[in-house]
């Protein structure tokens, strides 16, 4: 298991060190910061064996974490472990920076006592772990208020405490998908995914169980075999094919096994409900047309064209082309329609931006790129990269209720206030020149 | 009020004011300056001068306060166990606190403060925590148990607390049960032969529903532990595997590979026409998909994993090429990997794709990323034949960039298209002569001669190109000269009356000017063969080779077998086994895959025709370790220098590089993958005389490798004895050194334990060897960096080298040792046992066994008797060829087993060895040949010390 856990500040100086393990001394830390920090080269893997110590490393910002250990442990569990780390921190005090992390290193070590035994995970919840440890010190309690508190820890329902009330019951609900594309120069498509997520935010009274949803393929099939066979046709269409999808430990996945329910009890606040792939019958929101021509050896024309591919009543928004240039390049003349570009030498790359953007419309710009002679090697050409977002989720998926059942309070499903919104945004979304 | 404050103060006498505070009236005070102390602590100061000052403030209600001392607790207990003591009765205390947290807290604490006189009474309240009320406090308490047993295992199995431990799988908290379990799983894996997890049916059951109710973190330790389980029969393997498939869609990745990992393991026991295997299949793919669009550095670990999945079960992500291709953003370490997989599921319906693929990649920025694609193009060639074609013109034109590392590594995997396509491109090589000039590195320049070599009479000038290599012969390295060696040794038998002179030349260089053995008897070889025969010479030089095989750097089945039962861990980030990285006893034990459910029987059956039909047959893997004899032949086996990293243990881990002259593998390679069948036919016949027995084809190289221990257990380790002592504290100054020596991964370790039982600090250790037999002589410097305080102990592992003076000592593994330290020089008198002179390469081959066996006078004979030992022959060679004591054939005669064995000694000495083993009677004899005779008293006393613990 994890035998210690180390962070530093960028000049590798230790900011927390905390040591779980025996078999790792004082040393490891100094290791770590020798041979990945400060090494010469730039670090190939995030897992580094050092005269028999393993070590698992992330950077948030400018600040390393790094997990230590000498046992064959579970590679795939320690950065989760570091990832959730450092949401918890996070949670606790914003953005993870020196300062902060100086601020709070008392409360850290707290926290990592709790979260860490022995090198073992223990819940790692904020909200349970919220209602007993805190910035401000700790709180005293009573008798009742302790015994839920280590229910809560260890129970089964961790992420949720009882006895919460709110006057208004509300509930939002996001899909956030991002789009992701690589596409030949000839507009042949060679990879193309969604990755949406769920995101909620619950103002729930009580120990609510909710149900949540979707246009989700399988689901629809299962009801249509029931139904007229002429409605199964018109819902085809309108269900999506999920590749894969994974749940917040809060649902009951052998539920959803069984009988593809999602079915759960919801943690208070903010929480990711559910993430999800799809590859079927994607809507691309733009296509992006290349065309690059090299002029001699000092010149370079470029025009680029970008069709939006959904409907004209919607406006995607924060559209950005990102065209890359040459390392030797001396100058650069650009037209376009619409929005602004702009050559951004530091970048080396012409940033064209369009603020708002309608569907079935198109847009071109054109450039003329001066380059100074140069023996170096071929250009390596990047691909041309967009970002954007739209109003509306690419893999086509529509939530079809979230209904919400609190047996023990007075308020039923009709009483939920529910908000529902779609964003689509690009992921990766490239085109090769 | 910010606390980054404590960080800053470095001013002088910061140790005198921190005490005045500590011992302030006032809280805040007191909590600052504890504050403060930890903040030192943090940066590597030592505050340990403030014990007694922050133990007084121990005694608190503010829980805090409390919790930061504790802390400070834990640092520095073990360096003041004395005053360490002070602490025990708030503890104590602590531990029948009313509040739950503070319980837990205390026991919590308590069991990471390392002093043997406080573990004493940590007992009574474990054990009261253990069955503590709340839940909370029991899962606590069932970390602590694995605390305890770390520092004191007798302890722990004295009190009972292993029961109490077991029973805490039965709990009602489902957080519970998972600390249980990852406890005793710990516990466990120090005791591999103790039942301490005793997973039976009713135990899994009481997991799977645990499963469903515990943390993220709970389900992965009981997945981990579940996959340590071997179901009775394919039914229940079913079931476990239809009650873990919904953990596939947990969002936590490490639950998904785990579950990954049960699956994988119990489909083997599924049979192949069961509806529900194929089911299973189609579940696993988009998981394993999915968890590609987590962050990087699990993308990296999944992909790492994937790797395995895919060389054990292609089929499972076949159709999931596009999402392997790389991303212009990946980190290089999530291209590097992507490529390898691509190329796994490379084949002939999405070849097309690939190429683009890769012919993309090849002009990217990053030079070990754009050297793998161009290689990747390569292998490509050689795995798909539709595909060869095209990938040679791709080839063709990066050799046209000219890019000079582009044009090295297109020659390198070009080489390796002729090998499998011979007399087919050959129009190239005109294209591939013209960047003769341009090739710097030693992979490059071998793979072209080989080339000019190989087709010499095609190439006009392939004399001259040859002998311009040959100007610089001394400053090539090996492999370059092997290869030219070769090549012109090729050419002369091609073009016989031109090249008489080059021929003689390069002879001469690689026999007279070079020092090297392996080029110098390489050169003998062929100087004799032309002399002798030259017809022979053609025959043998020119003959013709085997195809390469089509896919290359597969894992060995058996360590892909063992790394597919540790997916998710490090192991399989590293492909390699535990032992290769983990010290001491954790992860020694091999795990294995369990037979499936058609071939379950007959994998033991003697029936070597029965097991070789039903058992998978194995995918044929090149060695990257050539036989002498393949080298001989040409057969372009890559030199032993220039694969893998040595085996030297503080070396860094190379990763992908697969270690097969690592001390892990060779172990390994006694594996029964294939086996059965291999040694059904090697050995099976039970050969009547000895002689035939190894007369069997020289061409079984690769059988060879495997034809040990079929159906038999694993190899155990290296022999290494129990540590006695060798330096008495009375004889010393106070100054103890108990010891013992064990051989890993090749290299030669003394394991001391230095313990001060003087009062004063020990610093500056050293240590010197006087001349002895073998040349032993530490590698290093004694690695204590430390200083010794009083009563402590500290571990020192010395590796040794076998090129120091050599003075032949009385008795002969006599060892005279010296160590300084700042009080005094000690000397005393060790013995090694000789097996850990015993090299990973002491096999021999069958026929050369014979003939040094004949060779021998028998006057070099000696016999020994081996009292009370009572182990089956296949265990014994198993056993002893952990210790490189290596088994090269047997035969049965009148219920007497023969076991033939070689050892080789650092120095090159060889020892043959006939074990005699007679099944009901524990007295086996052993005779033992060799060239030298004195060595066999200490090889005899090693059999006896090795085949009796």
């Amino acid at each position: 298991m994890i035998g210690g856990l180390f962070i530093y500040n960028h000049k590798g100086e230790v900011l927390i060190s905390r040591v779980y393990r025996d078999d790792i001394g004082r040393n490891a830390v100094d290791a770590f910061r020798v041979n990945v920090i400060h090494a010469r080269q730039q670090v190939r893997s995030p897992v580094t064996n050092i005269a028999r110590t393993s070590f698992f490393h992330v950077k948030r910002s400018n600040i390393w974490l790094a997990a230590v250990t000498k046992q064959n442990v579970n590679a795939t569990m320690v950065f989760e472990f570091l990832y959730k780390m450092c949401d918890v921190m996070a949670a606790y005090f914003g953005k993870i920076s020196e300062e902060n992390v100086k601020n709070n290193f008392v409360l850290i070590y707290e926290l990592l006592d709790e979260i860490l035994d022995f090198g073992y995970p223990q819940n790692s919840e904020t909200g349970a772990l919220k209602t007993f440890i805190t910035q401000q010190g700790i709180k005293s309690q009573s008798k009742e208020e302790q015994a839920q508190i280590t229910s809560q820890v260890t129970g089964q329902i961790g992420w949720r405490r009882e006895g919460i009330k709110y006057r208004r019951n509300e509930l939002f609900l996001d899909v956030l998908e991002s789009v992701n594309l690589l596409m030949s120069p000839q507009g042949q498509v060679l990879s193309a995914h969604v990755s949406g997520r769920v995101v909620m935010k619950s103002y729930l009274s009580g120990m609510p169980e909710c149900k949540f949803g979707m246009n989700d393929k399988i689901v629809i099939d299962k009801q249509n075999k029931g139904g007229s066979s002429e409605e199964g046709g018109k819902s085809g269409k309108q269900s999506i094919a999920i590749d894969d999808c994974t749940f917040h430990q809060c649902v009951r996945l052998s539920k959803f096994d069984s009988e593809r329910s999602i079915s759960f009890i919801p943690p208070d606040g903010d929480y990711e409900l559910m993430r999800y792939r799809t590859t079927k019958d994607i809507i691309l929101p733009f296509r992006v047309i290349p065309l690059v021509r090299e002029v001699g050896r000092t010149k370079l024309e470029v025009k680029v064209v970008i069709k939006s591919n959904f409907k004209s009543s919607l406006l995607a928004q924060k559209i950005e082309v990102r065209i890359p240039t040459p390392l030797n390049t001396s100058g650069v003349q650009l037209i376009c329609m619409k929005g602004k570009a702009k050559y951004k030498a530091s970048e080396n790359a012409i940033v064209w931006k369009i603020k708002r953007m309608a569907g079935m419309k198109e847009s071109q710009i054109s450039a003329e790129i001066e380059l100074l002679p140069t023996n170096d090697k071929k250009w390596a050409r990047p691909p041309i990269s967009m970002n954007f977002e739209v109003p509306f989720a690419p893999s086509g998926l529509k939530v079809r209720y979230l209904k919400v059942f609190e047996p023990k309070l007075n308020y039923s499903d009709h009483d939920v206030i529910k908000w529902v919104r779609y964003i689509g945004r690009s992921g990766i979304y490239e085109t090769r020149c | 009020m910010t606390d980054s404050k404590y960080f800053t103060t470095t001013k002088k006498g910061e140790i005198f004011e921190l005490k005045a505070e500590l011992n302030s009236d006032k809280k805040e005070k007191k909590k600052e300056a504890v504050k403060k102390v930890i903040a030192s602590m943090t940066v590597g100061k030592d505050v340990s001068a403030l014990f007694p000052d922050v133990v007084n403030c121990m005694q608190t209600d503010n829980l805090e306060l409390k919790k930061l001392v504790y802390l400070y607790l834990m640092n520095y207990a073990k360096s003041q166990p004395d005053m360490a003591i002070m602490a025990v009765n708030t503890f104590v205390k602590d531990c029948e606190d009313p509040n739950p947290l503070i319980r837990a807290l205390a026991v919590r604490t308590m069991g990471c403060i390392r002093v043997d006189k406080i573990t004493e009474y940590l007992c009574e309240p474990l054990r009261k925590c253990l069955k503590d009320e709340d839940p909370y406090v029991r899962k606590t308490a069932a970390v602590c148990v694995a605390k305890l047993h770390d520092i004191n295992a007798q302890l722990v199995e004295d009190q009972g607390f292993l029961d109490t431990l077991k029973d805490l799988i039965s709990d009602s908290n489902p957080m519970v049960v998972a600390n249980a379990v990852a406890a005793l799983s710990e516990i466990a894996e120090s005791h591999p032969n103790s039942n301490l997890l005793d997973l039976n049916p009713q135990t899994i059951n009481k997991l799977l529903t645990a499963l469903n109710e515990c943390t993220e973190w709970g389900q992965i330790f009981i997945l981990d532990c579940l996959a340590n389980y071997t179901p009775r029969d394919d039914r229940e393997s079913q079931s476990i595997c239809e009650r873990v498939t919904p953990r596939l869609s947990h969002a936590n990745s490490a639950v998904v590979l785990s579950a990954v990992k049960v699956l994988m393991k119990f489909m083997e026991m599924l049979p192949k026409d069961l509806d529900y295997y194929g089911t299973l299949l189609k579940k696993l793919a988009p998981p394993l998909v999915t968890l590609l669009s987590a962050e990087p550095e699990l993308q990296y670990v999944a992909l790492r994993n994937i790797n395995l999945i895919v060389q054990r079960r292609p089929e499972i992500l076949k159709h999931e090429m596009k999402v392997f291709f790389v991303k212009y953003n990946d980190p290089i370490y999530v291209k590097l990997e992507k490529l390898d997989i691509m190329i796994r599921l490379a084949s002939q319906a999405n070849i097309a794709q690939v190429l683009a693929e890769l012919k993309e990649y090849a002009t990217e920025v990053d030079v070990d990323f754009v050297r793998k694609a161009v290689r990747a193009i390569g292998r490509c060639a050689i795995k798909v034949e539709q595909s060869a074609e095209r990938c040679v013109s791709t080839l063709l034109d990066l050799i046209q960039t000219k890019v000079n590392y582009v044009v090295q590594e297109a020659i390198v995997v070009i080489k390796d298209i002729f090998r499998k396509y011979p007399n087919k491109y050959e129009s190239v090589i005109a294209t591939l002569c013209e960047n003769l000039d341009s090739l710097d590195e030693p992979e490059a320049r071998a793979a072209m001669i080989w080339i000019v070599g190989e087709y010499a009479e095609r190439i006009d000038n392939a004399d001259e190109l040859l002998e311009s290599f040959l100007e610089g012969f001394h400053d090539e390295s090996t492999q370059v000269q092997l290869q030219l060696l070769t090549a012109i040794v090729k050419l002369f038998l091609k073009k016989p009356t031109e090249t008489q002179e080059l021929v003689q030349q390069v002879l001469s260089l690689a026999t007279q000017d070079s020092d090297n053995p392996d080029l110098r008897d390489r050169g003998y070889i062929y100087w004799r063969l032309l002399s002798t025969d030259p017809v022979a010479a053609k025959e043998v030089v020119l003959a013709e080779k085997p195809l390469i095989s089509e896919e290359t750097d597969l894992i060995e089945p058996t360590l892909l077998e063992e790394l597919i039962c540790h997916i998710g861990t490090l192991a399989s980030v590293y492909h390699k086994p535990p032992s290769a990285f983990v010290e001491g006893s954790r992860g020694v034990q091999h795990k294995r895959l369990p037979g499936s459910a058609g071939s379950g029987e007959s994998v033991d059956s003697p029936d070597p025709g029965s097991a070789a039909g039903a058992s998978e047959a194995p995918p044929a893997v090149i060695p990257s370790q050539g036989d002498l004899l393949g080298d001989l032949l040409n057969l372009d086996l890559t030199p032993p220098t220039t694969t893998g990293p040595p085996p030297a243990p503080s070396s860094g881990m190379q990763l992908g590089a697969m270690d097969l002259l690592g001390g892990g593998l060779d172990s390994l390679l006694g594996g029964d993958l294939g086996g059965g069948a291999a040694m059904g036919a090697g050995f099976g016949a039970a050969p009547a005389a000895m002689p035939a027995s190894f007369s069997a084809p020289v061409s079984g190289g690769l059988d060879d490798l495997f034809d040990l221990g079929g159906g038999v257990g694993m190899p155990m380790g290296a022999y290494s004895p129990p540590k006695t002592i060798w330096l008495p504290a009375m004889k010393a100054k106070g100054l103890e050194i108990s010891g013992t020596f064990a051989r890993r991964a090749g290299v030669i370790q003394m394991e001391m334990t230095l313990t001060n039982k003087a009062m004063s600090v020990m610093t500056d250790f050293a240590i010197q060897f006087n001349r002895n037999s073998f040349g032993l002589a530490p590698a290093g410097p004694l690695q204590i960096l430390t200083p010794l305080s009083p009563n402590q102990s500290i571990e020192a592992s010395l590796p040794l080298s076998t090129v120091g003076p050599v003075m032949k000592m009385e008795p002969l593994t006599n060892l005279q040792v010296a160590v300084k330290n700042n009080i005094d020089v000690f000397y005393f008198s060790c013995q090694y046992p000789i097996s850990m002179l015993f090299v990973e390469d002491g096999k021999m081959e069958r026929q050369v066994f014979l003939a040094t066996w004949k060779d021998i006078p028998n006057d070099n004979e000696s016999q020994f008797q081996i009292k009370d030992c009572h182990l089956s022959s296949d265990a014994t060679s198993n056993k002893l060829q952990g210790s490189n004591v290596f088994t090269i054939a047997k035969r049965t005669v009148e219920g007497q087993d023969m076991l033939y064995q070689s050892m080789k000694l650092t120095n090159g000495i060889w020892v043959l060895a006939e074990l005699r083993v007679q099944t009901g009677n524990p007295n086996y004899t052993v005779s033992l040949k060799c060239r030298a005779p004195e060595v066999s008293q200490c090889v005899f006393q090693s059999y006896e010390a090795m085949l009796k613990n």
